[in-house]
Formats: C-alpha cells, structure tokens, sequence
C-alpha cells in the first residue's frame, strides 16, 4: 500500500518584513550603535543571511542602562501596579494579535519547526504577559510581605534555544513589579526581540522600560558587569552562570539563574507505554533538543526496556525532519554550526565509549545545520553523553531495576533543572516526586509549561524560580 | 500475515492470553495486564496528529482513499426498498459525471435489506470484479446486543444466508462494563462460527461502542478481547450512542492492531463509525492510520468509515480541488 505523503506545506513568509539591518533599542528609539560595529543573523535552516544586526558596545549599555534607571526613576515606579497592568495586557494582546509575524520570524532565526513556535512558543509569551499582567495590581498579596517593591534596573540576558518565550519569562514579571530591563538576546536569535521592541513602542510603553542591546558574549558581559543594574537574570550555560555569579559577587546585585540540565525521563514498567512513548519523543525531540530541561536521559526499567525502545524506534521513523516553515515539519535545523559541532562531537564521544547509536533513516537538506535524531543505547552511567549536557536531538538510553536505582541514578548529575516520572501507580509519583532533586517534577508527562508554575533547578541547573507566585519573589525587594 | 480464518480464534486466544483454559478469571488477568492509556496523553497526541496539513496533491489521494474505505450506511427504522437502492446507486458511482471517482467499498444496511442491497448494486454495476462494493449488515440484536444468543446466532444466520459479506455485530456492553469477558468473548467466537457456516466466509466486525465504555483503557481491552475471539475488523460504534468515532478512540484501537499483529502476525482491520462527517475530519483519521498503526493500514481491507454524509462532503472537496473553486450542496446528490 502507498504511503501517505504530506505534500509540502510551507508557512508563507510574507507576513514578515525584514529590514537590512537593525539597531540598538534605547530609550524607545532604534538607534546606531556608538561602536558602530555589526554582525549578520543567518537562518539556520538555509545559511541565508537575514539581516544584519548592531553589536552593542559599554557606551551603548552605558546609554541603555541610564535610559531604563530614568524610566524607573521618572515612570515606572511611580504608576499604580493597574496602569502597568494595562500596559502588560495590551503586550500581550499585541503579541496574539501578531503572532503569525512572530512565529515565522522565529522560525528563520531560530530553526524550530513553525508547529512549534506557532503552538507553543508564542502562545506561551503571550500566556505569560497576560498571567504577570494580572498580578501587577495585586503584588501585596503575593505572599512576600505587606508593601513589596520593585528593585530596579534589570539586566537580563538570555539564550537562543527559546528567544521570544525567555524574553516573556523575563520581561513579564520585571515589568509587572515595577522594574525596567536591559535585555540582550542570544547572538543568533537577536530579530524576535526586535520585533519585540516595535510591539513596545506599538503598546505606547514609556520610553526607556524595556531597552534591547543586541550583541554577544561580551555585551552580555558588560550589561551583567555594568554598575547601573540591580538585578540579574540569565538563562544559559551552567560555564557562563558561574562566571556571572563569580563577577556579581560582593556588589548589590541579585541574580536569578536558570542553567543546564541532564534530565531523567523515567519509565516503570507499569507506565502508559504509548502515551510514555510520546513523551519521550516530546522530552528529547522537542525543539531539537535545545531545551535545558530537555529529557536527555531516558531511564527505563529493565523489565520493558526492549519493548519500549523498540516501540520508541518506530515511533522515530515517523518523525519528519526538514524546513522548519513547513507545517509537517516535527524536527527543525541546529540552531547554529557551533553548536552542531558540540552535538557531533558528543555523539562522536558516546560511539567512541561503547554506546550503540541509531538514527531512523531520514535524509538531511544538503545547506544549513542538521542533525538526525539520535538514539544510544547500552549507555553506562560513566559515558560522557549520560553526564554532559548535549543540547541536542540526542537521547541516552539508560536501565534501572527498582525504584531506588532510579532515583540514584536520574539524581546522579550536578545538574537538577527537571524529571519525569511514568507509571500508573499515584503513590509512586509522589514518592518519587520527593526523592528527585530537580525543579520541575512531571508525572506522565514532559516538557508541559504554564506561566502560572514556577521554573527552575536544584544544584548546577542554577537558583530562583521564573513563572508563579514564586517568579515575583525574583523581582520584588521585601 | 494470515487474513483468513486458518487458524482458530480460540486456539489463537489461548496462545495470546497464555492459558489452556479460557475463563473470566484468566481473560480478566489478560486484559487487565496491558498497558494503561493515559487519559490526557492520548488526548494530546490525537490533538498533535489532526494539526498535520494535508495539501494539493496528498489532499486529494487521501480523498479519493478516504471515498474508497467509505461503508455507506443506513440503519433507521424507516429504511426502505427504495432508499437502500438509491444508496446503491450512490454507492457504486458517487460521482457520476467523473469516472475517476472510486466506490465506496460497501453499503452498510439491516439485515432485512441485503437482499435488496445486492440486487440493486448488481444492477448498478457494483458486483462486478472491476468495481465490487460489499454488502454489510448490522446483527447480533443492533443497536443494544440485548437479546440471548440464541437470537444473535439465528439474525446473523439470516444475514449471511441473505449473502452479506460482512456482518457488523454489537458486543454485550453489560456483560463488558461487568466483568463476563469469557461471555463477551464466546458471544464473538459463536457469531464468526456463524459467519462461517455453510461454506461461506463474511466478514466479522465487531462493534465495541466506546461511547459506552467510557474509558480508554476499556477501549483497549475490548479491543484485544475481540480481536482474540475472531474480529477481522474492530468498530468503534453503533452511531446511535453519542459520543461516537472520535480520534483518540479510533487511534487507542488502531495501537491495540498495530500491537496485535507484532504479537500474533494476524491483522486486523479498524473502522470508526458515527460521527465522522467531515473531509477534514477523514483526513486526520487518515493521518493517524499512517503515522499509529502504519501504511499497512492504508487500505478498504483495513480501514473503513462508518458513515452517510461523509461521502458527499468528500464529494465537495474532491470537486473544489479539479474545479478550484467550491460548489455546494445542491452539486452533489442527496439519497
């Protein structure tokens, strides 16, 4: 019998208009950088070149910071937590409103399949200003005192796995409080934060509470080191979170840390074998793997090891990887050549260790960054791919025999960001729910986000919690 | 794969049930030990599959697929003659003004309307070896199953000696929801015996009617049950029982196949059946026949819609996509 095949259904891009190249965003202007120098954005699907967009140097963070300590001083501070809830519910609005615009930018900049960016990750950005949006009027019952305040000027860098959701996750909440934010975006996926800043001048909001520096390691470094700031958030490597931690130490400033993770996704022999499936696939595929609580280690109980990775391998086979644009397309392109080479260089390793590699066949677009997705089995507790993080469409297989095994061995990490847990059994859930050191704990499930949970890890997956009650706490003094 | 009935439905049930001795004691420990559905899960992944983008050229493959699988039915009280010839005619050329239009693969009617059902479909054309459509009909005390098994056995008699190819039995959703699994089983087995009686060989759907099962790990159990005593297909609904063919049930059964026959080898064939009235609504279950229990599935001998208005939306769209543009009701035929 013929096999079903999809015709191509690729999203139009028209609803997009790129400039050729983008400024600085201070003080609600898009303005020249003072070093006046630039890189280019490509996507990564296609190696095209989409824009090219100003590297911010210390004059323009100066400038930033100064515009959104006068925003603080003068503005924002000042209004009632309903007229900043107003503004907060007309971002989100703006952002539903756009939000084809958004995710097909985000697609080109990113890789992530358009399914994706389209049903999950601009509806949660919008999700999340609408929650924080609600809490602006109401932080006296947040659970953090009588009369909590805001803290200031936040520098907020964030990573390129998730660009416009992570902007949500930090700007939301800040700005809801009463801060204001100088936020710089991943190098490789500055244009959804950009588009971001139109959206603000879109909502009339005050010039100088939300500025975006675009730049690279070493403007972060600068924003973060920058004297101007109170308040750091950063969400990336568990390497580049020690080191801000290491330059913060001893100034006034807070920092929130949302790092790494090496998460186990563990499967008894009593679990829902085809919805675990599924969640296997979502914990490690999902996002090409670009997720730091991505389920990169699969944990499963020896008894139906065989039967599950025989079922989770053909479930793989009918994964469809290609054009992120298209409608079909389950897994995207590797956000950049860089981290492609981490991810080969990793699964290089894990064959060299002794671990079984299996790819379903599938065939890779000759241009652009790709990586099959990738299943090792035979993993051992030692293989570098059972302790480092991949950050790639890479699972290891691993066994256990009892329930104590497996809180060992998914406890085994220096990282704590999140876990899974699958098994008919409630009380086991709950039993292994308070043994797992990790943030995030989801039973039948994975990789599941509200605005309304908080987010964040145990140990090295970093400190402070985004999203919920407790994601104020991050932005609040009291 | 083995499609005919070479091996005993009872020796093959022991063998997958794992026991000599077949009681409720020993079916209930079987069905009871496969692997749960979680509820929201599933859910979630049938709500994945339908947002697949089905376009130009697949679109109409799986059009034209979908118009091939469809079993046109009519199963009211006020079925007549003449109603079940114009289903006929309906059947065999849906699309009269297109000879690229398939058939339907059958009419699904009473067992007192077989008779006229195959007279009509001979006389359209439709039981040549070119262009053969089935004749199907519900037994077994359709809609409830409510009566012994003494009646069940003589209406599924009187609907194969009338020459119906396939029999669409109901399960005894009481004797299910309360444990008398060997009775439901023995109920299957005794009516495929009666399929077969007489030299003839019609084939056996069994209709679960999940929209009273409540549950899908009771979707998943009956199904093996079935499939274990003799199925040849496994159908989710009477359509007189709301809710009716939804996506998560039809794709519950369609693992519950796809994992019958890595055990067993033997296939088995999946027909949703009410409440399927959209193209767009076929194309997804089309989706997750090829993406849950796999190509094999992709074809009338194992895959079937239940349905009456299906067709000529199907019609509507099959038209949009030669013309380029929609017509409407009054373009295709109502019967």
């Amino acid at each position: 019998m013929a096999a079903f095949d999809y015709a191509p259904a690729p999203e139009s891009r028209d609803v997009v208009h790129l400039e050729s190249s983008y400024g600085l965003f201070i003080d609600g202007e898009f303005v020249d950088p003072r070093s006046g120098t630039s890189f280019k954005t490509v996507n990564p699907a296609t190696e095209e070149v989409l824009a090219e967009v100003s590297e911010a140097g210390e004059a323009d963070v100066d400038r930033a910071v100064a515009a959104a300590r006068r925003a603080y001083d003068r503005v924002w501070s000042r209004l009632p937590g309903r007229e900043r809830g107003k503004y907060l519910f007309r971002i989100a609005r703006l952002i539903q409103e756009r939000s084809r615009e958004l995710a097909v930018l985000e697609s080109l900049d990113n890789g992530k399949p358009i399914r994706e960016s389209r049903d999950v990750d601009v509806p949660l950005a919008a999700a999340h200003f609408f929650y924080y949006a609600g809490w602006a009027d109401k932080l006296e019952h947040a659970g953090v005192g009588p009369d909590p305040q805001p803290i200031g000027v936040a520098g907020q860098v964030i990573p390129w796995n998730f660009p416009l959701m992570m902007l949500a996750w930090k700007i939301a909440p800040a700005l809801a409080c009463g801060n204001t934010v100088v936020l710089k975006p991943a190098e490789t996926t500055p244009l959804t934060a950009l588009l971001f800043a139109d959206i603000c001048r879109q909502a009339d909001l005050p010039p100088g509470v939300v500025n975006i520096l675009t730049g690279a390691g070493s403007t972060g470094r600068a924003l973060v080191e920058h004297d101007g700031i109170d308040k750091v958030a950063f969400t990336g490597s568990t390497e580049v979170g020690k080191a801000i931690a290491r330059s913060i130490a001893g100034t006034r400033k807070r920092a929130t840390l949302e790092l790494g993770g090496k998460a186990a996704n563990i499967v008894f022999d009593d679990a829902p074998v085809d919805q675990a499936v599924e969640g296997i696939v979502n914990g490690i595929f999902f996002n090409q793997g670009h997720v730091c609580c991505a389920g990169s280690r699969l944990l499963v109980q020896e008894s139906v090891a065989e039967d599950v990775v025989d079922r989770l391998k053909r479930r793989l086979g009918t994964l469809r990887v290609g054009d992120p644009l298209d409608k079909n397309t389950d897994v995207g392109a590797i956000n950049s050549a860089e981290q492609l080479a981490r991810i080969r260089m990793l699964s290089q390793a894990g064959e060299d260790e002794g671990a079984v590699r299996w790819s379903p066949p599938c065939e890779l677009p000759d241009r652009g960054f790709w990586f099959a997705p990738t299943v090792f089995t035979d993993v051992a507790q030692t293989h570098r791919i059972a302790q480092e993080e991949i950050f790639g469409p890479v699972l290891s297989v691993l066994t256990f025999r009892t329930p104590d095994e497996a809180v060992a061995k998914a406890n085994n990490t220096p990282y704590g960001l999140s876990a899974g847990v699958w098994t008919e059994k409630g009380s086991r859930i709950l039993w292994m729910a308070d043994r797992l050191r990790a943030g995030v704990v989801w039973a039948n499930t994975f990789n599941r986000f509200d605005p309304t949970s908080p987010f964040g890890g145990y140990k090295e997956s970093g400190y402070g919690r985004e999203g919920g009650r407790h994601g104020l706490e991050a932005y609040l003094a009291h | 794969v083995t499609t005919e009935a070479d091996v005993s439905p009872v020796a093959r049930a022991r063998d997958v049930v794992g026991t000599a001795d077949l009681t409720d004691a020993a079916l209930r420990r079987f069905l009871h030990g496969l692997p749960g559905v979680d509820q929201v899960g599933a859910q979630a992944r049938a709500a994945d599959l339908s947002t697949r983008s089905v376009k130009t050229t697949a679109k109409a493959w799986a059009i034209d697929l979908a118009i091939s699988m469809i079993d046109l039915t009519t199963l009211e009280g006020a079925d007549t003659h003449g109603k079940v010839r114009s289903l006929c005619a309906k059947a065999t050329t849906p699309e009269p003004s297109d000879a690229t239009c398939p058939r339907v693969a059958a009419v699904c009617v009473y067992n007192d309307l077989v008779g006229t059902a195959i007279e009509a479909l001979t006389e359209y054309g439709g039981r040549t070896a070119a262009s053969w459509v089935n004749v199907a009909a519900v037994a077994t005390a359709f809609p409830s199953g409510r009566a012994s098994r003494a009646v069940k056995l003589a209406d599924t008699g009187d609907a194969v000696r009338a020459g119906a190819d396939e029999v669409d039995m109901v399960i005894d959703r009481g004797a299910f929801l309360s444990g008398h699994y060997l009775q439901v089983f023995e109920d299957i087995a005794a009516i495929r015996e009666a399929c077969h009686a007489n030299g003839r060989s019609a084939h056996l759907k069994v209709i679960l009617e999940t929209g009273e099962l409540a549950t899908y790990d009771n979707v998943r159990r009956a199904s093996w049950l079935a499939m274990a005593a003799g199925a040849d297909f496994i159908k989710t609904s009477t359509g007189k029982i709301s809710p009716a063919a939804t996506l998560p049930v039809t794709m519950v059964m369609l693992e519950a196949v796809r994992d019958f026959r890595a055990l067993t080898g033997h296939q088995v064939g999946v027909k949703p059946a009410g409440g399927i009235r959209s193209s767009k609504d076929a194309l997804r279950h089309l989706v997750t026949v090829s993406e849950t229990a796999g190509p094999d599935w992709l074809d009338p001998a194992w895959f079937r819609f239940g349905a009456s208005s299906l067709l000529n939306d199907l019609l509507l769209q099959r038209q949009r996509l030669a013309t380029g543009h929609y017509s409407g009701p009054d373009y295709v035929t109502v019967d």
